[in-house]
Order: structure tokens, then sequence, then C-alpha cells
């Protein structure tokens, strides 16, 4: 057999990702103590080169390479572009958290690009064997990094529980895509769809590995009832961790949920649809109840996670009604507008819990949001407009958001499910507000001035505003996922 | 029907196999655990050579059997482990989790036992000829068709590598450490220190 050697082109930001992740591991290494801000430069120049490197390399055309597992479409690009300044952004939130807690070692930033190295190998990834890759690489290093605080007794049970049940979840996945491929023979996604449109492929044994790819997935969105790790995780877990967890990953999630299930099991959608209403309702109707309960407020933007993953499914699953795929466009983006507007949201959320903390302080508590107003009027108002957007009030983008993915299920003549979904965030609404109670109408307890760098303080500034501003004028944010998800569904 | 030779020796490697690994999750003695988990590869390997699969199974005894398994006996008995600590649980979730399991068995005989598993849905592939090598076939395929899955692992094991040092990798002040490049260069006069002292004289 002769080797025809594979088109790097359209892989270049992964390789480049890849080398200078090897040269940030050397240079950590011979850095020495207190030179960390060299690793922190050079992991944002990386970010920086990445996104530079997929704008230009950036056109219309689905480029597959390496025997067709890996695939460069406006898709993947698009998503990618939202990615690095997320993980860029994140990394300008935790600096000072992690320098006061000594946790900002050489590891820590290079395990966050290798799990960004995973997520691109997710979002681009055209063949099963790769999104299993893809998701290993991410998860393996997500756990260590949550692991990180190695004196913390929670860290290291949170890190435990998320290991043992994403090791389980990944099982599933695994034995779910070897049914697939015991039934169509092949594990390149596009081909899969092509023999099961042809009929090939025992229907009995697919539905049989779809239920455990489901399983899977939902275990990796977090969606009920696969949701157990995610409230100890983001709890357990240090705060810049679980600003990590709660963000990008979420967008590879979703693109692999696309992948799987549009691009390779559309023929099963009748089969997918009803498993992922059941996920989405219970998630809607949990994620919310319980989040009301919560006083710790990691726990809660844990809760709201998941309720805001059932919502996405919403979207994903009422892309094709009975068979009939022209709400395909519509719903699909919703669902990926949702995902980039819940991972702006929780980068502010979370990224405003690490601005009140402080060396042997953790803002983590409702209660220590007590009376920000009177503390710093900018931040409260900057919460306050976080905390609305998420419940969806209007003229935030989460309003436009829970808006879009509502329109795609009543397209999808599941009035039903819209009226539920809409009850539900009436009542999530309430632990929302009152955040925004606790900060504008309590006398506060912490009285120490907020101590934040410039760049974070700034950052997160436009963080907020943009939550605002792109609640105004949303149209440039659901075009640009109008586009990439037209770009998807014109790949196959 | 007679059963032929090979027939046979799958199912009794079958059997073995699922008790052993019945035997991996029930058994009290975490060693005893970890011999069964042997037993169990063992099995597994047996059923790939039956598939022809020689390089796979004899991969599963060094790597799995030889490496990762002594490795795994080290730590466990390296560990006190507190066994009934880690049962306390069992009952006060079984109520839960039992019926789920019993339910997933069910559903998955269920499916499993139709004729879409059948020998009929799943014919044997064509035999291989006499020099067919599975290793080299292997090596083929991995470093051709699946070089992208094959760095992707190899990036997966640096992690693992590098998660393992950030995890264990403990600086302690109270250890003395030496520095072999130090003591090399150690000249006389940093050791012994020669006083001249008059001599005493009575």
């Amino acid at each position: 057999m002769n080797f025809v050697m594979p088109d790097l082109y359209p892989a270049s930001a992964e390789i480049f990702l890849l080398l200078m992740t090897c040269v940030v591991l050397l240079v950590g290494l011979f850095a020495g103590k207190g030179r960390h801000w060299l690793v922190y430069l050079l992991t944002q120049l990386t970010l920086t080169g990445c996104f530079a490197i997929t704008f230009v390399t950036l056109d219309g055309q689905a480029v597959t390479t390496f025997s067709n597992m890996f695939v460069d479409d406006l898709f993947a690009d698009f998503l990618k572009l939202v990615l690095y300044p997320t993980v860029a952004v994140m990394l300008v939130y935790s600096r000072e958290y992690l320098a006061a807690r000594n946790l900002d070692k050489s590891e820590f930033y290079l395990l966050v690009l290798f799990a960004t190295l995973g997520m691109m190998v997710m979002i681009s990834a055209s063949h099963f064997l790769t999104i299993y890759l893809g998701l290993e690489l991410l998860a393996l290093s997500l756990y260590a990094l949550v692991a990180l605080d190695r004196d913390s007794a929670r860290a290291t049970e949170a890190a435990m529980k998320y290991f043992v049940l994403g090791a389980m979840a990944s099982g599933l996945l695994l034995y779910g895509f070897s049914m697939v491929y015991g039934a169509t023979g092949s594990l390149d996604i596009v081909e899969v769809g092509q023999r099961i449109a042809t009929g090939s492929g025992n229907k009995t044994v697919l539905v049989f590995g779809l239920v455990f790819v489901i399983a899977g997935l939902a275990f990796k969105l977090g969606v009920v009832p696969f949701h157990m790790w995610i409230p100890d995780v983001y709890h357990g877990a240090p705060t810049a961790v679980t600003l990590f967890i709660g963000s990008a990953p979420k967008l590879a999630a979703f693109a692999i949920a696309m992948r799987v299930l549009v691009t390779g099991l559309a023929e099963l959608a009748e089969h997918w649809q009803v498993m992922l209403t059941i996920l989405a309702a219970l998630s809607i109707a949990l994620g919310n109840l319980a989040a009301i309960a919560q006083t710790n407020l990691k726990r809660m933007l844990a809760y709201s996670t998941i309720s805001h993953m059932g919502f996405m499914l919403l979207g994903i699953l009422s892309g094709i009604v009975g068979g009939d795929p022209r709400f395909a466009l519509n719903a699909y983006s919703s669902a990926m507008f949702y995902a980039i507007t819940y991972v702006l949201m929780s980068l502010g959320a979370f990224g405003m819990i690490l601005l009140l903390s402080r060396a042997s302080f953790e803002a983590e508590n409702i209660e220590d949001f007590k009376g920000l107003n009177k503390r710093s009027p900018w931040f409260a108002a900057m919460m306050l407009i976080l905390m609305f957007s998420m419940a969806g009030m209007p003229f935030f983008v989460g309003f436009f958001a829970k808006f879009a993915v509502l329109q795609a299920v009543v397209a999808a003549k599941m009035v039903w499910l819209a009226v539920y979904a809409v009850l539900f965030s009436v009542i999530g609404a309430f632990y929302y507000l009152r955040v925004v109670k606790v900060m504008y109408f309590d006398a506060p307890t912490d009285t120490a001035p907020i101590e934040a760098p410039r760049d974070m303080r700034f950052l997160i500034s436009v963080n907020c505003l943009a939550v605002a501003l792109l609640g105004l004028l949303p149209q440039g944010a659901l075009e640009y996922s109008i586009y990439a998800t037209y770009a998807f569904l014109a790949g196959h | 029907m007679p059963m032929d030779f090979k027939t046979a020796l799958f199912y009794i490697l079958s059997a073995i196999l699922v008790i052993a690994a019945l035997r991996v999750v029930t058994s009290r003695n975490p060693v005893h655990a970890a011999l069964f988990l042997v037993l169990a590869f063992f099995n597994a390997s047996g059923l790939w050579l039956l598939l022809q699969a020689e390089f796979l199974a004899i991969a599963l005894i060094v790597v799995y059997v030889g490496a990762v398994m002594v490795l795994f006996l080290f730590v466990v008995m390296m560990l006190d482990i507190n066994l009934e600590r880690l049962r306390q649980g069992f009952w006060n979730n079984l109520w839960l989790g039992g019926p789920i399991a019993v339910l997933m068995v069910v559903e998955m005989i269920a499916v499993l036992s139709t004729r879409s598993f059948g020998l009929e849905a799943l014919p044997a592939p064509a035999a291989a000829a006499a020099d067919y090598s599975n290793t080299k076939a292997l090596g083929v395929a991995i470093y051709t068709e699946y070089v992208y899955p094959f760095e992707l692992a190899s990036v997966i094991l640096l992690v693992a590598l590098i998660a393992a040092v950030a995890l264990n990798l403990r600086q302690r002040k109270d250890t003395k450490q030496m520095n072999p490049a130090e003591q090399v260069a150690v000249k006389a006069k940093d050791r012994v220190r020669i006083v001249s002292m008059p001599v005493e004289k009575d």
C-alpha cells in the first residue's frame, strides 16, 4: 500500500497548537520559578496564533483530510473562532485567582492547551474514532485540572467522581459506536449516514447502538439523568477550572452531537428525537427546580447549566419534523446560537466569582454577593446583566437565544414542549433574580474593596456589555450561526 | 448438530471470561479481584486468537497482563484499602441501581438475542492467505490510513504523563537532596580545611 501524504493545510491550526504546546512545555520546564508570566504569555500568543490561522485559512469549502477523519468546514471554523477567545478570556480571568492559590504552574496552561486541542479535534471530527480520541484528550486534561489543587479534599473528590463517571460514559459511547460500526461497517460519519440511507445496516442494531451513543453524549453535555457529576465537579473544582469546564467544552459537545446525530444518524431522527425530548424535558425541570434550593453560587450555576443544556437540545431535536428537513437550518442554528450565548454568559458569571475572590477567600456563596451594589455599583450592574440574560429577560441575549430555540420548537409542531420550557424558565427566573435582590437590597457583610487586575476588570466589563449589546443587536451573532449551520447542512 | 472444536472452545472461553469478570466485581479481596481480571484478560485474548487476531491477542497479554496488571497488583498490595468502607453505600443505592441494572440487562438480552446478531446477519469474512501477516497489516493501517488517530493517541499519552507528574511531584522542604554535579565538582579545599597550628611544646 502506498502512503499518500495527507493534506496538512486544513489542520494547520491544530498542528500549530500542538507544536506551540510542546514549546510551552519546554519553556515551562526551564523558565524556573517566578517566570510564570512567560508561560502565560506564550499560551495567550498560541491562542492568538490559532485564531489568526483559522481566520486566514477560512474559506467556504469543506475539506477533508487524513483519510476523511478530519473535516475543515465553515461550521468547524466558526466554532473554533468562538473557542479560542473563550479559552483566552478564561485564562485572563483565572490568572490572579491561580496566583493567589499557588496553582499557576505551567502544567495548568499545558493542560488547558491540550484540552483546547481536544476540543478542536472534536469540532473537526468526521470519524467516530477521532470523536472518541478528541473527547478523551479533553476529558483527561479536565480530570487533571480538577485535581490540580492537590491539598483540597473537595477538589480531589470531585476529580474522582468526574473520572469514574467520565470513564463509564466513554465506555457507553464506544459501545454505541461499535454497534453502529457493526451495523454499517464504517466509522466514517458521512459514510455511515449514506449507508443507513441506502438501507444497509440493521435498524435494530443501529437503534440499540444509538441508545448508548445518546447516553454517552448526554453525559458529556450533562443533561438529566446523566447530570450527577455536574454540581459536584463545578462545586469542588477550583473556580478557574470550573469556569473552563463550564464554558468551552459545551461548544465541542454541541459539535459532536451535531456531527453524530445530524450527519451520521439522521435516518434515525425519529428515534433520537424522542430520546432527546425526554432528556431535554427532564433537564429543564430538574435544573431549574434544584437550582432554587442552592445557597452556593457555583452549585446554582451548575444546575442552571443543566437546564441551559436542556434548552440547547430543544434546538437540536426540532430540526427534522416527520422526515421533513425544511426546518433544519433554523433549528440547528438556534441551537448553535444558544450554545455560543451560554458560553458567553457562563464566562461572565464564573468570572464574577473569580473577580470577588481573594487569596484564602472564595466568593462562591450567594451571600458573598450581598450588597455588591454598595461596594461596586459597576460590577453589580454587570452581574445584573448576566443574571437577567440567563433568566431570559427580554432584550438581553439570553432572551433571544431562548426565543430562537422556542421558535424552532413551535415550528416543529411541539407547542406543548415550548409551553413547558417557558413555564420552567419562569420558575428558573426566581433564583437568578434572588442574586440580583441580594446584590441590591441586602446590606454588605463583606466590605473589602474589589481588587482585580485591570485587564480582568476591563474584559469582564466587555464580556457583560457584550451580553447586553448582543441582546439589542442579536442579528450579527444569529447570522453567524446561520452561516455555519448552512455550511454544515450543505456538507452532507 | 455436532459442535466443532472451535465453537466448543469459544463457549468454554466465554463462560470462563464471564465468570471471571463477575468475580472481579464481587470478590472481597482486592488481590483476588486483580487476579480474576488477569484470568479474564487471558480468556479474552483466547477469543481474539479464535478470530485470528493474533497480534492483538499477544498485545493484550503483554500490555495488560504483563504491565498494567502487575502495576495494579503492586498498588493494591501497597495501599491498605478498606473494602468495608467502599461497600457501605451499596445497600443504600441498590433499590435504585438494582432495578435499572436488571432492566438494562433484560433489554440488552432482548436485542442481542434477536436474529439481527445471528450468523446469517454477520457472515464470516473470507479466510486470509497462509502468508498473511496480521502484524504487518496492522502496522500498515496505523501508519498510513490511521496516522491521525495514532498521533492523537500519542498526544493523549503525553497528557497522561504530564498529568501524572503535575499531580504527584511534590517538592518537600524537609527532604535533603543531592546534587550530583556539585558532588563531582567538589574540591579538596571544600571538604578539608588545613589549619596550621603551632606545635605544642611542653
